[in-house]
């Protein structure tokens, strides 16, 4: 008995040590990926590189100003183009609760979330591409902001369930119509939860390439037309890591850094409101 | 009408609308994919999946090397990284859960699954790559550096977090009063892990393997570049290979006619098949917390 | 009788196949309280919310007979219109906690788009404030949001929201079951005060405040309204034996 005791004891002994090592094991590669980037990337970081643009090959210095303009607008364009309609969606399924509808609209949200980003630019590709017969800062941002969605409706749905109801009865009881009340007094107290999903999701699509490959397509030169290929911080980056240039390998990492510091600032961001602007009941 | 009536209705109509125009929208992108591949389904029908060759200028399509690519990357990554996910996943759900090293380490999960695709290939690229050449040359086999073997490991990474996350739910929602019962019988940690915890949360792990599985299907960039961009079948974990997102990346720019049909035809397929294993992990998730919830009260 | 503010005429509520409310006949007098008694389930709660007909927003709800106020058949109105001329305080206090104190008070403005100017507001907020006794608490923090009030302060706070809009008649759904002993009292005394100015219909399960603080009392048994009248006399006197054994705590 004595020794089968001893026997589970050290086999719990070496479990908690094998959990815990394979627990920091798996902690390397996040701090291998991080020291790269910072020591890879903070020395191409200067003010020429975020304000000018790439130079051919062969000429030193250049920058990569015009996919970082790229990157904004396309933030721009895919938030336009999501924001109401997932806030929308969200609001409808919050209220809705039940019903046939309601919840073929989450399976089709649950299915759109999983849908892999390169079939989202398949399918910008032939919607705006092919028609227009052009590469566009508006079809990558149209890729990016149906990306968007799925996250923007959960949120949205999320935080407005966790209302109470009595927020709802007292401005009905006040004689404020339903719709109004849905505007005016619970849409502002889910702001803070809806506006973190929102800048979760853009965290999310401004690191996305595969959507922007066949769409937005990427751009040596500035571009400010939506209607026209425009660069983008992760397809600059991708561009320069494919190539055989020792110097432009450099870029990649460079840009790597900002596009890390702006993906986690955005999510820490995201964080700080949730529990900076949480409203209490 | 008197005009708040008229509001009140618009405002429903809005609402209904939206939610309409979602599911528009996914019948959309599934209809545009199948439009777009009929003319390689009609070609090459089922016979698309078990065909080993790729050439465009034959204008012979099989998927066979991409389906395989995706199955061995794909399967090879949950292998390597479910011993790490299922470890965090015990560590703070049953060891520590709160404190500051569970804070740091998960916010370092999230860190982790916040880093962009396009980046863990950049670091791959560098770091991966010898990495795995060194291991080729040992092997004897020919030290391309990229190929099954490499994507797999950084899909791994990549994944680690999501079924991580889900996995440390459900050990947390294992209600206490099972767990003490093991333990004031005399047990061990591990055996109650082992014989209570894990029985319990299987369901809930299953599902969060499920959604890496389905992440890892979908995975392009870094899988992109560090695949080597062959559309030959795989012979070893070593080769070079396409999986299904990959080949796409990779051919769709410059295709047309069958081709560009026929990579359509692949987009359908990874569709179909991430939907899938994407829905089956909901649903799995979903029954466990309306489980959970009624063993509370 | 003085003036009636509401009538209820041979009203019933059903929700579903269940029927909630029995033939109700009740009226309620200007600057009185009327109370509504009695043990849980008795459809009190009920009754109360189809006065300003809070009832039929739950979905599967049918009424049939007739609430009048003021002369008016409340089933002939807009519900919007209706619930402006009848306040509501309920039992877990719920000012908006987006809005300031200030904004709070005269939300039932802001929310329905009704543009007074400046003046016109500070002055009701000053005097709603001061009616529901918290103006000497809040003066000072009136641009705060209200979530640093105590739960008394809270409810007095909805209290001055719905008074605010200068109702016919103030509803009370159990404004006191949330709150501790001390401001309990403070509502109570705060109900006995506005008597002066306001009609009120109040919903209570605790007999004592019943007791203290209405004029008239209603008994609630089982849908059915057993027994009506004078408060003093009811609780003295009571004529039927289901409110004697209900006041004397036989059960509920």
């Amino acid at each position: 008995m004595k020794s089968d005791i001893r026997g589970r004891i050290i086999k719990d002994r070496i479990f908690k040590s094998l959990v815990t090592l394979l627990v920091f094991v798996s902690l390397l590669p996040l701090l291998l990926i991080l020291y790269y980037i910072t020591k890879n990337g903070i020395s191409v970081i200067n003010w020429e590189f975020l304000t000018q643009l790439p130079r051919p090959i062969g000429e030193a210095g250049g920058g990569v100003f015009n996919a970082i303009v790229g990157s904004i607008m396309l933030i721009i364009i895919s938030s336009v183009f999501s924001i109401p309609f997932g806030i929308t969606a969200g609001i409808y399924l919050s209220e809705k609760k039940e019903g046939k509808l309601c919840n073929i609209v989450r399976l089709c949200v649950v299915v759109l979330q999983g849908t892999p980003s390169i079939v989202i630019g398949i399918i910008a590709y032939i919607w705006i591409v092919a028609p227009i017969q052009s590469f566009s800062a508006f079809s990558g941002g149209i890729a990016l902001g149906i990306m968007m969605l799925p996250v923007i409706i959960k949120t949205t749905e999320e935080t407005l369930k966790l209302i109470p109801y009595q927020l709802k009865e007292a401005s009905l009881a006040l004689g404020v119509p339903y719709y109004k009340t849905i505007l005016k007094v619970i849409l502002p107290a889910g702001l803070s939860g809806i506006l973190t999903g929102i800048l979760l999701s853009v965290a999310r699509i401004t690191g996305e390439t595969a959507p922007l490959l066949f769409t937005a397509f990427g751009n040596q030169f500035m571009n400010y037309n939506i209607l026209k290929p425009i660069d983008s911080l992760p397809y600059r980056i991708f561009y320069y890591a494919m190539s055989p240039y020792p110097e432009w390998h450099a870029f990649a990492w460079g840009a790597s850094f900002i596009l890390v510091v702006v993906v986690l600032g955005f999510n820490l961001i995201a964080r700080g409101i949730a529990i900076k602007w949480k409203v209490q009941f | 009408m008197t005009s708040v009536d008229r509001s009140e209705r618009n405002f429903t109509k809005i609402l209904t609308i939206s939610a309409i125009i979602i599911i528009v929208l996914l019948l959309a992108v599934f209809l545009t994919l199948v439009i777009a591949s009929l003319p390689s389904i009609k070609t090459f029908g089922l016979k698309f999946f078990f065909g080993k060759t790729w050439d465009a200028s034959a204008e012979k399509f099989g998927a066979l090397p991409f389906l395989v690519g995706t199955l061995l990357t794909s399967f090879l990554s949950l292998l390597i990284s479910i011993p790490f996910s299922i470890s965090i996943s015990i560590f703070l759900g049953e060891y520590l859960k709160e404190g500051p090293i569970p804070t740091f380490l998960r916010s370092s999960i999230e860190v982790l699954a916040g880093i962009p695709s396009v980046i863990y290939g950049l670091w791959g690229l560098f770091f991966l790559m010898p990495f795995v050449r060194s291991l080729e040359v040992l092997f004897g086999t020919a030290p391309h550096g990229v190929g099954i073997l490499t994507s797999a490991l950084v899909l791994a990474i990549m994944i680690i977090p999501f079924s991580a996350s889900i996995g440390r739910e459900v050990i947390t929602l294992v209600p206490s009063d099972l767990k003490e019962a093991a333990y004031s019988l005399g047990a061990t940690r591990f055996e109650v892990i082992k014989n209570i915890i894990i029985p319990y949360a299987r369901s809930g792990i299953i599902a969060g393997i499920l959604l890496a599985l389905g992440r890892a299907i979908g995975e392009t960039m870094a899988v992109t570049m560090l695949i080597g961009n062959s559309n030959f079948l795989p012979t070893s974990i070593f080769s070079p290979a396409n999986t299904m997102a990959s080949v796409i990346a990779n051919e769709f720019a410059e295709a047309t006619g069958i081709t560009a049909s026929s990579l359509m035809y692949v987009g359908l397929v990874l569709f179909l098949v991430t939907m899938v294993v994407n829905i089956m992990g909901t649903y799995i998730i979903k029954k466990v917390s309306i489980e959970a919830s009624k063993e509370v009260t | 009788m003085e003036s009636t503010i509401l009538r209820i005429e041979d009203f019933s509520a059903y929700f579903g196949e269940n029927q909630i409310l029995k033939d109700i006949n009740l009226s309620t007098s200007k600057n009185l309280v009327t109370t509504l008694m009695g043990p849980s389930g008795c459809g009190k709660t009920t009754l109360i919310r189809c006065v300003n007909r809070m009832h039929e927003l739950i979905p599967g709800t049918k009424v049939s007979g007739k609430i009048y106020l003021q002369n008016k058949d409340i089933y002939e109105m807009e519900p919007i219109i209706l619930r402006r001329q009848i306040g509501m305080v309920f039992q877990k206090p719920n000012p908006f906690p987006t809005m300031s104190i200030y904004d709070n008070v005269i939300a039932g403005y802001k929310l329905n788009g009704i543009r007074l100017g400046k003046d016109e507001f500070d002055k009701i907020v000053e005097r709603s404030l001061k009616n529901a006794a918290l103006w000497d608490e809040v003066k000072n923090s009136l641009y705060r949001k209200g979530t640093f009030l105590s739960g008394g302060q809270q409810q007095r706070l909805c209290i001055a929201r719905a008074l605010a809009m200068n109702p016919e008649i103030l509803l009370l759904d159990e404004p006191t079951s949330a709150l501790d002993p001390k401001s309990t009292t403070q509502i109570e005394e705060l109900i006995v005060e506005l008597k002066k100015t306001t009609t009120m219909l109040l919903v209570t399960h605790n007999i004592a405040q019943a007791a203290r603080v209405s004029d008239y009392t209603a008994f609630l048994y089982l849908g059915e309204l057993v027994e009506f009248g004078l408060t003093e006399k009811m609780f003295t006197v009571p004529k039927d034996k289901r409110t004697e054994e209900y006041l004397t705590g036989k059960f509920g």
